[in-house]
């Protein structure tokens, strides 16, 4: 068995599963805090039903988002063994400030967020509230810097240090800041919130949509609703904008990636395929309907200027193309999608005819899995677009910043001398192969085992929440001022007239 | 004191933590066959309801800290331990899950299945972290580069065993103390009584676990010839254990939970003394070991990883304080419970 297949397939398998929960952490955090804000500011009943609904849906989701995600800090360890000790100085002080800064905020107060309604008044419960968002936030922040390094290396240098007499190669910090500010962060960081809040909002939307729809809890549903419109539509119009950055940048750093999103296989005009299925044998797309130089225009604002393609990174360093192609493709589709669902809702609720438009709620009821599919579709093209480097060695360029070709006519790839030990120096690359990172000592059997029983409890855990989730759903938000339908549980504890809490019997010892 | 130093002394400190604090929600969870009715299984969850999630916040930045700080020892650690990682990974999300869903639905089979995952993964996750213990003084075979070379089975003598035993009594212990400070009435009573033959059971395996080390694994007393001063956890250690039984008598059930607290620091304190200076012995070369030297990252990184660390934990104690005061006193079952 492939051990390097195994260990991305299960990569793939468990990330992907744990990131749907993180972003809808990070989108319904926004909202609950602005639920609560509004709260606390008119006092209005409504917002508080609305916040203690959304809070139990948050907590579900959190609670399945960190138990997937324990899986992944462990997973660096047990399937990446080498990958771990290249980076892990330089992922250290990212790592350690996630963990310091934003895990303990977000599950220390997240217990008050879930449990405290009645033990602490409306003001600490809106400051809980704002902490378990900005901690979700934070943790975003930490881990997409230490993925962007992967992406465009700095504030780094690489050192050989021994090991049973010979000399390994690892990743050393020389620069926090310019680590943490490597050229991709910003960009990247700024477009998975936004790929955040689309997905918090449309989640809230199909569900008011459905409410709405079935005519129940209207009022609740309608207040939610126009809030994570509001939010969804600034948010899609936004992605755009920070997409379109976004691709520049990555041409500028990783312009192998961009071609495989383009499938731009050969150097010249760039135009922009609508429909085609890439060929990587052949080298061409089949069946295309192309934009002529579209590419060149979005990347140089000019139809003319050529683009860097494949031909131009040596063979045994290109990315595979038809899954980047795909998924960006699907990513930036749907993103085109939210805009026009958006803007058209936004419009009809400008003229109050929204509510009645039932074939756009229903659209809406639905929507959410698209935004489930461009938040996991845009991450895919990103990680297999980087292939084969888990951690991408710069482009070297020359002075006026265009990459330098060697030789060959190939992009070159920064390379660093290291000295082992017993003094002699050498050339290699400034990066790390993914086939390179998987750890010595596990075999394939051992990572087919774990797929196999992350596979079946995955499994389980996503029918678990779907059922939860559906049974909330139906459950709704309390109308306010009046409890739930008490169960059979705390009907049976009001007949022994316990005091104070269930173990303490009305007129006992005390 | 070298930067080394003083990052170990960071990575016992985090685990200390986790151990005093998820060390009582693993024990309410393995005492929960203890509990007889719906209601007392609602209680036994609800007491650590609030606090269980942040608590096992320290093991992820345990996790976290060794793979910045001592990324070698990390990367062996993980992968040699593969299945058994994968293991604890299983027991860790099923436990997350029982709590979360066994209230979600209201039917008792559906409550019953995840009581019982609730007491399976509690139980198999402690005897885990008793095993890697147990690991880590006798040490696992490692080839020149620091590479596991073992088997799984190698993971499982009789000693990793027997220390794996040692951690379930603890947790169980800290947890029925806990617990018997959360419970009222006849609850409460029973409890009381489970603490005895807990307490018992314990202090049996803490000497077969004594000698055993004493006798068989040779390396482990040296740092304590080394430095004596050391010796002063030693006796704390076996004054907290001996102060339980005297506290419960007196009836000040806040002191015997302080006690197993201390227990739980003091035996910490005495594994880190037992494997320092090495975070992995390798038992076939002891030079082919992980030391906090030769595992560590650069000097840089251990520099920024203090400053975060002195920036953030005042932080994380705030907010401990605030969750554990807000949630102080008895276990209330409110319309938010599990």
């Amino acid at each position: 068995m492939d051990v390097v297949l195994l260990s991305r397939l299960q990569f793939a398998f468990t990330i992907m599963f744990h990131y749907l929960f993180p972003p809808l952490t990070i989108g319904m955090g926004v909202v609950l805090v602005y639920l609560e804000g509004m709260y606390l500011r008119t006092l209005e009943p409504i917002y508080e039903t609305a916040a203690r609904f959304w809070t139990r849906v948050f907590a579900l989701n959190f609670a399945v988002g960190v138990a997937t995600g324990i899986v992944m800090e462990f997973q660096f360890g047990t399937n990446w063994a080498v990958y771990s000790r290249f980076v892990g100085d330089v992922f250290g002080s990212a790592l350690a400030a996630e963990g310091i800064f934003a895990f303990f905020l977000e599950s220390g107060f997240l217990a008050v967020l879930v449990f405290g309604w009645d033990r602490v008044g409306p003001k600490m419960h809106f400051f809980s509230t704002v902490m378990v968002a900005l901690g979700s936030i934070f943790s975003s922040v930490w881990i997409v810097v230490a993925n962007s390094w992967q992406q465009t290396p700095a504030g780094s240098h690489l050192v050989a240090v021994e090991r049973g007499g010979a000399a390994l190669v690892r990743a050393e910090i020389t620069n926090f800041w310019d680590l943490v500010f490597n050229p991709s962060t910003v960009q990247r960081l700024v477009h998975v919130w936004i790929g955040a809040f689309i997905l918090g909002a449309f989640f809230i939307m199909s569900i008011s949509a459905w409410y709405v729809l079935r005519g129940r809890h209207e009022a609740f549903a309608r207040r939610s609703f126009s809030g994570a419109l509001l939010l969804g539509t600034l948010a899609s119009l936004a992605a755009l904008v920070s997409g379109h950055s976004q691709a520049r940048n990555v041409y500028r750093h990783q312009p192998a990636k961009i071609a495989a999103f383009e499938a731009h296989f050969t150097t010249g005009r760039g135009d922009l395929s609508l429909f085609g299925v890439p060929d990587e044998r052949a080298g061409l797309i089949r069946g295309n309907v192309a934009i002529p130089g579209g590419l060149s225009f979005l990347l140089h604002d000019d139809f003319e200027t050529p683009v860097l393609g494949l031909d131009r990174i040596r063979p045994e360093d290109r990315p595979p193309v038809l899954l980047p192609f795909f998924s960006y493709r699907a990513m930036v589709g749907m993103g085109i999608g939210f805009i026009g669902l958006t803007l058209l809702a936004s419009i009809l609720h400008w003229r109050r005819r929204l509510f009645e438009t039932r074939w756009l709620l229903w659209v809406f009821v639905f929507a959410v899995g698209g935004a489930i599919v461009a938040n996991q579709a845009g991450w895919v093209a990103a990680e297999v677009g980087r292939q084969p480097w888990v951690v991408q060695p710069p482009v070297v360029r020359g002075p006026d910043g265009s990459p330098l070709l060697d030789p060959d006519g190939f992009i070159q790839y920064a390379t660093a001398t290291v000295t082992a030990p017993d003094g002699t120096r050498r050339e290699v690359v400034a990066g790390l192969r993914t086939r390179d990172g998987v750890s010595e000592s596990v075999t394939g059997g051992q990572v087919l085992t774990s797929i196999l029983l992350f596979g079946f409890i995955y499994l389980l855990l996503g029918a678990l929440w779907i059922v939860v989730l559906h049974h909330k759903i139906l459950a709704g938000p309390e109308p306010p001022g009046r409890r739930q339908t008490p169960d059979l549980l705390d009907a049976a504890g009001a007949i022994a007239r316990h005091r104070g809490s269930l173990t303490d019997p009305r007129g006992g010892a005390a | 004191m070298s930067l080394e130093v003083i990052w170990f002394v960071v990575m016992a400190v985090l685990l200390t933590g986790y151990a005093i604090l998820d060390g009582f929600d693993l024990g309410v969870g393995i005492l929960h066959p203890l509990a007889r009715d719906e209601r007392e299984r609602r209680l036994f969850v609800n007491a650590i309801g609030p606090l269980w999630d942040g608590n096992e916040v320290w093991l992820v930045t345990f996790g976290g800290a060794l793979f910045a700080m001592f990324p070698e020892a990390y990367a062996t650690i993980f992968s040699g331990f593969y299945l058994a990682f994968m293991l604890l990974l299983v027991a860790l999300i099923t436990r997350a899950v029982s709590l979360e869903f066994r209230g979600k639905i209201a039917s008792d089979r559906w409550r019953r299945l995840w009581d019982w995952a609730f007491f399976g993964s509690s139980l198999l996750a402690t005897l885990l972290f008793g095993v890697a213990v147990g690991n880590g003084i006798v040490g696992v075979p490692l080839d020149a580069h620091g590479v596991f070379a073992g088997r799984f089975a190698d993971l499982l003598g009789p000693y990793q065993l027997l220390v794996g035993l040692l951690a379930v009594a603890l947790f169980a212990l800290h947890g029925a103390l806990f617990l018997h400070l959360k419970a009222e009435g006849p609850v409460q009573e029973r409890l009381g009584t489970a603490v005895w033959h807990v307490w018992g059971t314990f202090l049996a395996l803490y000497l077969l676990a004594t000698i055993y080390t004493l006798l068989l694994v040779p390396g482990a007393a040296a740092n304590f010839r080394h430095y004596p001063w050391t010796g002063v956890a030693l006796v704390a250690n076996v004054l907290a254990i001996a102060y339980i039984p005297r506290a419960l008598f007196l009836r000040r059930y806040g002191r015997a939970f302080l006690a197993s607290t201390a227990t739980i620091a003091c035996m910490v304190f005495l594994f880190a003394m037992a494997v320092f200076p090495n975070i992995l012995l390798a038992r076939n070369d002891p030079a082919w070991s992980w030391t906090i030297y030769n595992a560590a990252s650069s000097r840089k990184t251990l520099t920024i990883g203090l400053i975060i660390a002195g920036i953030g934990m005042p932080f994380v104690l705030a907010y401990t304080g605030i969750v554990y005061w807000t949630f102080r006193g008895k276990v209330v079952l409110d319309e938010q419970s599990y």
